[in-house]
């Protein structure tokens, strides 16, 4: 278990930027809470530098799809503070079209590739970004396939079309 | 006496000091027992590969002594692994590359039909562009399929005419494939 | 001071792009690499990845939860079994299932076997990269008596799906018991003697020592984990961080390193084996005060009933139609849970909407992170270095790629 508690990190966060952390809550132990984009840097570059909390590694970067809400597109950050061994999660959310969002980069260079990824899958563009092409995929891909309205098989197959019971 | 197993002769005339067969019987004989493998190992399939290739396994005892990392002196392509969109055309052009005669193994499911990944990335089996000679079933195969694919491939080798590669049939499978 | 000429021709040299890979036999694995080459000087280099992406987290959407151990496996198919268990313990802490202690025994030991076999297979092939083909033929033989083990536990030899949701299939059988202890005894002296072809072998330090060092501060930077940042002082390991399935009641250590080269990675995967082997001793004891024939958890509503009982028992089949159909409710949350895999920490990060298959399911792929450093890392090295850093880094292409 961590050597400082959850409430420590909210309570200083909380102090540092008041309203603009919401949502905060702890499933199965890891802090979670959104922010806006506005504020995702300050306050990775804050955890990051706080002489006490210490998050100093940047665990995961991904990103999620809710179709049907105001704000669709989701960007989730994992960091990790070894010392005293707790994680937090942040969220951050946009909107379908064209999201946008601060890059990580000037945080840590481990973020190129897993923001590189994420952009990838969901087409969100991290602005600052060194080098943001895809990844993963072919370079002609005009679509971003980890979306909830893009299918998992191949459309453009012929050979699963059956004459009696269609596709 | 060493317990060296040898070849049998191909059936032919024999009389005293001299053994008379057709090109075809000799040829295929001598190609089917020195088939140069050139591995072409994505991913997991890869792995059980490395162990037939291995002391346990050992692929040499079949003639293939020399796994050869270079397509232009390779007869055996052994497409191991799951082939992604992406690594499509790197796959042709590695065929491509080989010499005449050449030979294919798809090996496990990914190779032979996409296996488990029926998904938007990944080729739904090499045949696609590529002609194949054997398929190797399994997800992933054992060492032992993987040993009967070669074998199996050994008998095609053998049997196969001579003429085979000039023929207005296999001129056409290889049009199929946008192949010259 | 270089000689005249040779200064003079630096100022004309040229330099050429070396495209490596996807498929070159060097690279064990499809990594392409376009490198910009001052002679057998490494200027820069791009990595292109990707070859074999296979969408696993669009599978993972369209698959229920047991259905998903199979995917697992394809990530690092070295140590599949650590994935196949990082992946149900996922489940089982957003189930909130608690295994018993055997169950527990009985996987820390499938773990550390699979350990064994992923660093056996990079350090073996760093030997044949660095020009010693002998290491990896004395270690191969092990691997597959480690296959055997597998093979007796669940039927296969290497994508396993070891286990279920809530602990195994089958009992361990006395057989398996047997093989494992005999292998405990067998492999020690091969190790042994592997280390000393290696350890200080003159032409292989030369090779390794002091080759493309890193420090702890550029190492967590890029979010390394496992014996790679471990190599370079940092002491961290999620067995030991964040003990899951038991790791707490175990006694062993954790290997760090000093100069984060290649030789400190070489040597702290090798500490890492001795380690595992620690860590099986004390789990076969530990299984044997358990009490005999538990290998599963009691709760019928996740755990698939064995066949038989399908056939044969009312409940059972209700609860396997359930199962299979999907018909449980879950909690509506998210999950993240990590294990230490054989390259570093394993993390799942399931976001459950109370249906049958993950509403997103997010890998942590340590080979992925890993790699991001290889080409900055390259440049200044030489080619042949460079070759050797890649299989230390022992990049796993499924793992990368996914
Ligand atoms: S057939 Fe199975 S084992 Fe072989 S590459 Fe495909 S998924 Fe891996």
């Amino acid at each position: 278990m961590g050597k400082i508690s959850n409430q420590t990190v909210l309570d200083k966060l909380n102090q540092q930027f008041g309203d603009k952390i919401s949502l905060a809550a702890e499933p199965y132990g890891l802090l979670t809470f959104e922010t806006t984009k506005e504020d995702i840097i300050p306050i990775l570059s804050f955890l990051k530098q706080d002489e006490e909390l210490k998050f100093n590694f940047l665990t995961d970067i991904t990103g999620i799809h809710y179709p049907e809400t105001a704000l669709p597109i989701g960007v989730i950050y994992h960091v990790h503070s070894f010392v005293n061994n707790v994680r937090v999660r942040i969220k951050v959310f946009l909107e379908e079209i064209n999201p946008v969002i601060p890059t990580a980069t000037v945080l840590w260079e481990g973020a190129n590739w897993m923001e590189r990824e994420t952009y990838d899958f969901f087409g969100i563009t991290f602005e600052g970004h060194p080098g943001l092409y895809r990844i993963l995929n072919v370079d002609d891909m005009t679509v971003f396939p980890m979306r909830k309205e893009y299918p998992l098989e191949d459309p453009n197959r012929v050979d699963k079309k059956d004459f009696f019971f269609g596709r | 006496m060493s317990d060296i197993k040898l070849a049998e002769a191909p059936p032919g005339i024999e009389g005293s000091g001299f053994f008379a067969t057709s090109f075809d019987k000799v040829i295929g004989l001598a190609r089917s027992h020195s088939l140069w493998p050139l591995p072409f190992a994505t991913s997991c399939c890869g792995i059980e590969f490395m162990a037939t290739m291995g002391s346990h396994y050992d692929l040499a005892r079949f003639g293939s002594e020399r796994p050869s990392f270079s397509p232009r002196q390779a007869d055996m392509l052994l497409v191991m692994g799951t082939i992604a969109k992406k690594m499509g055309p790197v796959l042709r052009q590695v065929y491509l590359q080989m010499a005449e005669p050449r030979w294919v193994i798809a090996v496990g499911a990914c190779a032979s039909s996409g296996g488990i990944f029926d998904t938007y990335s990944v080729l739904q089996g090499i045949d696609e562009i590529i002609p194949v000679d054997v398929y190797v079933p399994g997800c992933p195969p054992r060492p032992e399929a993987i040993l009967t694919g070669v074998l199996k491939l050994q008998d095609l080798v053998k049997n196969e005419s001579l003429r085979r590669r000039n023929e207005p049939e296999y001129k056409e499978l290889m049009n199929k494939y946008g192949i010259q | 001071m270089d000689h005249p000429i040779i200064a003079a021709r630096h100022e004309l040299t040229e330099t050429t792009t070396l495209n490596l890979g996807p498929t070159h036999p060097a690279t064990h694995g499809v990594f392409q690499n376009v490198l910009e080459m001052d002679g057998e000087r490494i200027v820069s280099g791009v990595s292109t990845l990707g070859y074999i992406h296979r969408a696993f987290e669009k599978i993972a959407e369209h698959r229920p939860f047991y259905q998903i151990t199979p995917l697992t496996d394809r990530l690092n198919y070295c140590s599949s079994p650590i994935n196949n268990m990082g992946w149900h313990m996922t489940v089982e802490k957003l189930l909130g299932i608690q295994t018993p202690k055997r169950v527990d025994y009985l996987r820390v030991i499938v773990m550390e076997l699979a350990r064994i076999s992923d660093h056996l297979i990079c350090n073996s092939i760093l030997g044949v990269d660095t020009g010693a083909y002998s290491g990896f033929l004395y270690l191969m033989e092990q691997r597959e008596h480690i296959y055997e083990i597998y093979e007796e536990v669940c039927g296969a030899r290497l994508t396993t799906n070891i286990g279920r949701i809530g602990g195994f299939e089958r009992d361990f059988n006395d057989t398996a018991f047997a093989k494992i202890k005999k292998f405990l005894k067998n492999f020690g002296p091969v190790l042994k003697e592997f280390e000393e072809l290696f350890n200080r072998n003159r032409i292989f330090i030369d090779r390794t020592a002091g080759v493309a060092a890193v420090d702890a501060e550029t190492a967590m930077n890029y979010s390394w984990t496992g014996p790679i940042l471990r190599a370079c002082g940092v002491d961290y390991d999620v067995r030991v961080n964040e003990p899951y399935s038991s790791y707490e009641d175990f006694d062993f250590d954790i290997p760090v390193g000093t100069n984060g080269d290649i030789y400190d990675r070489y040597l702290v995967r090798q500490e890492e084996m001795w380690q595992s082997i620690r860590i099986i001793e004390q789990a076969l004891e530990k299984v044997e005060k358990e009490p005999k024939g538990i290998f599963h958890a009691e709760v019928p509503e996740f755990y698939l009933p064995p066949k038989e009982e399908v056939y044969n028992n009312m409940e059972a089949l209700i609860y396997h139609f359930k199962i299979v159909m999907g018909e449980i409710d879950t909690p509506k949350t998210e999950v993240y849970h990590c294990v230490e895999g054989g390259n570093g920490e394993l993390g799942f990060y399931l976001v459950n909407d109370g249906g049958r298959s993950p509403y997103r399911l997010h890998f942590r792929r340590p080979s992925f992170i890993n790699y991001q450093m290889y080409a900055p890392m390259s440049a200044g090295m030489l080619l042949s270095d460079a070759i050797i850093n890649l299989s230390s880094l022992n990049v796993i292409a499924g793992e990368l790629d996914a």
